[in-house]
């Protein structure tokens, strides 16, 4: 599962919003092929995480190093690095004025330049692949929220990105739809694709994830294998959040 | 009120002359506008700061002073603005080419001032698209400018297109200060002209010139209230 090099490094990482530290000293590695699911309490700066991994938030100090490379900063460098990471978003961010379709090949045409015929095959295998290829011309509003999420998971996968990241992909759903776009996430895991995932949906870190990583106040406060952490969460808070989320 | 007809040529030259320069003013506000927006959500910080002085300066001093700096201003820089002498351009809009700098001086006085105008107005649009749009643009690695061509720019003209024709409503509202700066023969030096000069009765006269500025600005008021309304539709 995990071989060489991690793919992701997180060394020392600290964030403030204004007075408000919200990553502390945040050190982390992922493997190539990973799972790793980030759980914790609203607030405890898990999002926040995974969005300074492709520096959609810049942090104050503390490196990241992405596939060896230290993150670059704003230009040219960033945006070739952004392109190999693929960004999945708890509100879906589908270009509202472009279609199913030129969602997905939107980023392969215009920042790696593939023939638009190219993309487009492409992005119907992808289509397919998520379930939804006979939504393809439609306008993104006029899709389910599950069907969304999933085009915009073929979107970021359509960059053949060497990790993904998920900032509660689920969230917004509604009950019934978190299973589909789960269905897509776990078959991602199983073919080998690197993974972070913030989420709520403990059975899906019970099932997909290689570690669980629970975050308090800013901290990351346990890294374990999923089976060992919901059976014996060693911290207090781990335990506190755990029988307030599996109570019900 | 014998005036209106007795002078229709007057009006007519006097409005000609205005329809002109709002043309002219609004195309070069529009396009300096659309740069000094560019600059001002810029992620470079100097560019942005180039911006946003530029909002400071011209969206907070009276057009007047513009105006004055643009009369008196550039003479004293030895310019007659003649890189506005455009050729072609000055076949249609004659005073362009003109000895006399007036009419250029205070297009470029028109332009300075409303481009800080229009420059807020595309910005209110731009910042009336959702943040996601730009982030989930820039998480597939495009670039700050394709990201404005391919993702912002398309969903933002839509928000921006009411209050920029707000602006350009001002604009030709406050176009009528050119007379007082050397600009003979627009509409509102036209009034100037009929009352000081004529003899005619000031109320007739403008009554005259007030139609005049309708003409130009009740159908663009129209034309942005329709346009507001397709959107409500469309929403």
């Amino acid at each position: 599962m995990t071989t060489g090099e991690p793919l992701i490094v997180l060394d020392s990482v600290n964030k403030w919003f204004g007075p408000l530290h919200v990553l502390d000293d945040v050190s982390l590695s992922v493997g190539r092929g990973e799972v790793v699911v980030v759980i914790g309490p609203s607030g405890s700066g898990k999002s926040t995480l995974c969005r300074t991994i492709n520096r959609l938030e810049p942090i104050n100090s503390g490196t990241i190093t992405f596939d060896g490379q230290p993150l670059p900063a704003e230009g040219k460098a960033l945006a070739k690095l952004r392109s190999e990471v693929g960004m999945v978003f708890q509100s879906f961010n589908l270009f509202a004025h472009k279609t199913i379709l030129e969602n997905v090949t939107l980023g392969p045409v215009k920042v790696r330049k593939e023939k638009p015929a190219v993309a487009r095959e492409r992005a119907m295998a992808l289509l397919d692949r998520v379930g939804i290829a006979n939504q393809a011309d439609k306008f993104p509003a006029q899709l389910s929220g599950g069907q969304q999420q999933r085009a915009a998971i073929a979107r970021a996968l359509a960059m053949q990105p060497k990790a993904m990241l998920f900032d509660e992909p689920t969230s917004a759903l509604d009950p019934e739809m978190v299973g589909e776009v789960l269905d897509v996430m776990t078959s991602l895991a199983s073919d080998g694709m690197t993974m972070v995932v913030v989420t709520h949906e403990m059975g899906f870190a019970r099932h997909a994830a290689n570690r669980v990583i629970f975050m308090a106040d800013g901290q990351l406060v346990e890294d374990a294998p999923p089976a060992e952490f919901f059976a014996n969460p060693r911290s207090e808070r781990a335990k506190d959040f755990l029988s307030k989320i599996l109570t019900h | 009120m014998s005036v209106l007809i007795d002078k229709f040529d007057v009006f007519a030259g006097g409005f000609w002359l205005t329809l002109q320069i709002c043309v002219l003013a609004a195309i070069g506000a529009l396009i300096l506008g659309a740069i000094v927006a560019v600059l001002r959500i810029s992620p470079v910080p100097p560019l942005r700061a180039v911006g946003t002085a530029y909002v400071n300066i011209f969206r907070n001093m009276p057009l007047t002073v513009v105006m004055f700096f643009a009369a008196f201003g550039l003479p004293a820089l030895g310019s007659n603005a003649d890189f506005l002498r455009i050729p072609g351009l000055d076949a249609i809009f004659n005073r362009l080419g003109t000895d006399l700098p007036y009419f250029r001086f205070a297009l470029i006085a028109l332009v300075l001032y409303t481009a800080a105008f229009v420059c807020e107005a595309l910005r209110s649009g731009v910042n009336a698209v959702p943040p996601g749009q730009a982030e989930a643009a820039r998480s597939l690695g495009l670039t700050f400018g394709q990201n404005l061509r391919y993702v912002v720019l398309p969903q933002s003209w839509k928000a921006s297109i009411v209050p920029l024709g707000s602006v350009i409503i001002a604009m030709i509202k406050n176009s009528a200060l050119v007379g007082f700066f050397g600009v003979v023969g627009d509409l509102s030096q036209t009034a100037d002209q009929l009352t000081s000069a004529e003899g005619y009765a000031f109320v007739p006269v403008a009554i005259g010139i007030s139609i005049g500025y309708l003409i130009m600005t009740v159908p663009l008021g129209a034309l942005l209230d329709r346009i507001e309304k397709r959107q409500a539709v469309a929403r």
